[in-house]
């Protein structure tokens, strides 16, 4: 309801002041927007120090970065910090695990918070649809240590789970510390986090649905089976092409914080990344150029991903992300 | 109570009674670890032993272990410390989304065109995490405070919801503060703090969060241990201490008696949140909601 509130003032008519403030001199009007300026000023700073020049700073990926020389001293190297990547079988483990964990993460984890929100949809009690939305969007609040806390203590070698199975006669399970079903719990942690706050969108859209579509449907005849597939579904599908977008476009992008945490109970072979391996080259070993390289192959493979899919949304009729 | 419209006829009963069932799974599947963690930590040292690590439900009360947490040691002061950095961050990384946001918001105003687009193509691109880094250590920010609140201090999502309810003030209120005299700075007060109360908290608490949950800044930005906020010092004694433990963990393992500490310190960490959080699900649909959408 504040949507309808609110959205007819999002494009406020052109005022008939516009042409006079045209025509008034650039000083005048640097006067009288000075104040404005300066507003703006603290984050327009913060935003080119930590997103542009860093933006440009991504240069170093095409030298031999030693910080003692700076920029300036630092000797140009051409791509020879992108081939010696490119022959590193640490960066394709990383970017195979990376890959393997987003395949996990579309295939498992992006249908939950769809079909969360249709069952919470189809809740008529609008107390118990409160509560039970209350209780899944909290755990997106936590912090990754936190979450991998409590899966520590449930599933970890001496938690709930493993104490039970122990208890009964039964052999424990190594799942916190297995290499094999790592992206399995990286998922299920995923899901457990996010699904719940993910459901927010989905609900939003079927909210949108024109509930006299559903009555004409029951009056022709379909049950809920029919009204979902026929009515639900289409009405959700924008949004959920326009996520599995978003989601591509960051689908070099996995818990880099969550993998960090558990990194050494598997090791670097299960539970490598692109961002660890950004991390622990540059950060930790000091291989500046080779580490930025890394970083702007995944910004430049990113970027080239959201326009594919995009391109392919627009293929199959849909809006996606921007038109055209 | 019950909204379910007539045309729809009586739902089956297996179809509620299973519904039912799901929601209620869920919700327990949610629930259940943060009951283990909040039982374990006042459990005495007794049940815990026995049980062998945890405790779902105590028999018997004992804030021992909140005790040695707030005893001065790291971890009282990590508290401290996480405290800090959430408040001045979130003071500081507000002001500056608040007045950007007012400051982008009228259209006809002098730059404004080429300042928001300046503020939104960082929604595009994000630099990688080597040249940030790189670019703190230039600024003479690693092992300070500062290097944990300004990186992430202004998000250009963050302007542009701020900015959709400045925007959507009525036209009259500015007019009328205009004509009695008021100059920007005024106008920022007067009329557009009060009138977008809502939206300013939603973003706050969203901001706050953040800064409580960061992990990663502190272990890239600070090498000091003692300056550690508490969920690196969390992840040492919670994580390091388990994943350690966890090879000979499973026959006939003993208990440490840290076991209720560490979750005390858990518990601690998530308490924060979860007192805003009611505040949060208030406004959560009516701010985030509309803010994303006319985004």
């Amino acid at each position: 309801m504040a949507v309808n509130q609110t959205l007819p003032r999002v494009n406020p008519p052109p005022e008939n002041k516009l042409p006079a403030q045209r025509k008034m001199p650039f000083l005048s009007r640097l006067w009288r927007d000075s104040p404005l300026l300066v507003m703006v000023a603290p984050a327009v700073i913060i935003l080119l120090l930590f997103t542009y020049i860093p933006l440009l700073g991504s240069v170093i990926a095409f030298m031999d970065y030693v910080p003692f020389l700076g920029f300036t001293g630092s000797e140009w190297v051409g791509w020879s910090n992108f081939s010696s990547l490119f022959s590193d079988s640490a960066f394709w483990n990383a970017l195979w695990n990376t890959a393997q964990i987003t395949f996990l993460q579309i295939v498992l984890f992006f249908p939950v918070p769809i079909v969360l929100a249709v069952l919470l949809n189809t809740v008529a009690m609008p107390l118990a649809k409160r509560f039970v939305q209350s209780v899944i969007y909290l755990p997106h609040f936590l912090s990754w240590v936190i979450i991998v806390a409590l899966f520590q203590q449930i599933l970890g070698g001496n938690g709930v789970l493993n104490r039970f199975l122990i208890t009964h006669g039964m052999t424990p399970l190594e799942i916190m510390s297995n290499p094999d079903t790592f992206k399995l719990l990286l998922t299920t942690q995923a899901i457990w986090k996010d699904a719940g706050w993910g459901t927010i969108i989905f609900l939003a859209a079927i909210a949108a649905i024109n509930p006299g579509l559903y009555e004409a449907a029951t009056i022709d005849g379909a049950g809920a089976w029919q009204r979902f597939w026929h009515v639900t579904l289409p009405g959700m599908r924008p949004i959920i092409v326009l996520m599995l977008i978003l989601r591509l476009g960051d689908a070099l992008t996995v818990g880099f914080e969550q993998i960090l945490l558990q990194r050494d109970a598997v090791g670097p072979g299960a539970a490598e990344v692109l961002d660890t391996f950004t991390y622990f080259n540059g950060v930790v070993d000091g291989s500046w150029g080779t580490a930025t390289a890394a970083g702007l192959f995944k910004g430049v493979v990113s970027l080239l991903l959201v326009l594919a899919a995009n391109k392919l949304a627009h293929r199959l009729g849909e809006e996606g992300v921007y038109r055209r | 109570m019950n909204s379910r419209p007539v045309w729809l006829g009586k739902p089956k009963p297996i179809a509620v009674a299973l519904k039912a069932l799901a929601l209620v799974l869920i919700c327990a599947v949610v629930i259940f670890p943060f009951l283990v963690v909040i039982s374990t930590s006042l459990a005495t040292k007794q049940q815990i032993d026995a049980n062998g690590g945890y405790v779902i439900w105590p028999t018997e009360i004992s804030f021992e272990a909140y005790k040695q947490i707030f005893n001065g040691t790291q971890v009282s002061r990590s508290i401290m410390i996480s405290v800090g950095v959430t408040v001045v961050g979130t003071v500081f990384s507000l002001a500056c989304t608040v007045l950007a946001a007012y400051g982008l918001s009228r259209r006809q105003s002098l730059f404004q065109r080429g300042l928001l687009s300046f503020v939104l193509f960082t929604l595009l691109f994000a630099p990688g995490m080597i040249p940030v880094y790189l670019m703190v250590k230039q600024l003479g920010m690693l092992n300070t405070y500062w290097s944990l609140i300004i990186p992430t201090a202004v998000s250009a999502f963050n302007i542009v919801i701020v900015r959709g309810f400045i925007q959507a003030i009525p036209h009259e209120l500015f007019d009328a503060a205009r004509m009695d005299g008021a100059g920007e700075w005024r106008i920022l007060r007067s009329v557009v703090l009060p009138n977008s109360k809502a939206v300013v908290a939603v973003v706050g608490l969203f901001i706050a969060v953040g800064y409580w949950n960061n992990y990663f800044g502190p272990l890239l930005y600070l090498n000091d241990t003692e300056m550690w906020p508490l969920q690196l010092v969390m992840r040492t004694f919670v994580l390091e201490n388990n994943v350690t433990t966890n090879a000979q963990a499973i026959p006939g393992y003993v208990a440490p008696p840290a076991q209720s500490v560490q979750m005390a310190l858990v518990a601690i960490a998530t308490l924060p949140i979860l007192c805003v959080y009611p505040f949060l699900t208030k406004h959560m649909s009516k701010g985030m909601l509309t803010g994303a959408i006319k985004g």
